[in-house]
């Protein structure tokens, strides 16, 4: 059952690539910051397969609440921050 | 158990899979939202109840403790990821950004 847990961190890590593309490569700011918080979303499951590989799950699962609740903060403060400026979005 | 557990654990990487690639292929950033709010959503809450049902697999209190622990995570994403999502569109609509149409034709 460990190298299911594995094997799916390593597809995880293949997956979060995609997003990354999209948040370096972006046309407008608001598509990185879509690309940020997919990225997020999925480094909260794998915080928890990290801790179910290591055998402390119930160390990372904090750490994984911390993650969803700090990746929230900062997308809310970002396009909070980024809608004031306008003419940023046309490239 | 092993069996459910798997399944569980596969289905949500192919919802995964689908939300990256739709965030990687989709025309504008109005429909780019739409992969990036649901897919990981539902994703993370398969996946979530994967790990919850192994870790309950033996039971104890503190083993209990760390399953309701990923409970309040997969309520709190519930919550929060509509809401970011939200804030998104907010600020591009107020930014004034056009949606996307085939060329030519609003």
């Amino acid at each position: 059952m460990d190298s299911v847990f594995l094997y799916s961190g390593f597809y995880l890590t293949l997956i979060m690539l995609l997003p990354l593309y999209r948040a370096i490569f972006g046309p407008t700011v608001l598509d990185r910051l879509v690309g940020v918080n997919a990225i997020g979303s999925k480094t909260t499951v794998m915080l928890i397969l990290v801790g179910l590989i290591y055998g402390r799950v119930d160390m990372f699962v904090d750490i994984a609440l911390a993650y969803a609740l700090l990746n929230f903060i900062a997308v809310l403060a970002a396009s909070r921050y980024f809608q004031k400026k306008k003419g940023l979005y046309e490239e | 158990m092993n069996y459910l557990i798997t399944l569980l654990l596969i289905s949500g990487l192919v919802f995964f899979t689908g939300g990256s690639i739709g965030i990687l292929r989709l025309p504008d950033f109005y429909t780019r939202l739409h992969p990036a709010g649901k897919l990981d959503t539902a994703g993370q809450f398969f996946t979530m109840s994967a790990i919850a049902l192994f870790i309950l697999q033996d039971f104890a209190l503190a083993n209990f403790l760390t399953a309701a622990k990923i409970v309040l995570i997969v309520i709190f994403v519930y919550i929060t990821s509509p809401t970011a999502t939200h804030a998104i569109v907010d600020a591009g609509v107020r930014a004034g950004l056009k949606p996307w149409t085939k060329e030519g034709q609003i």
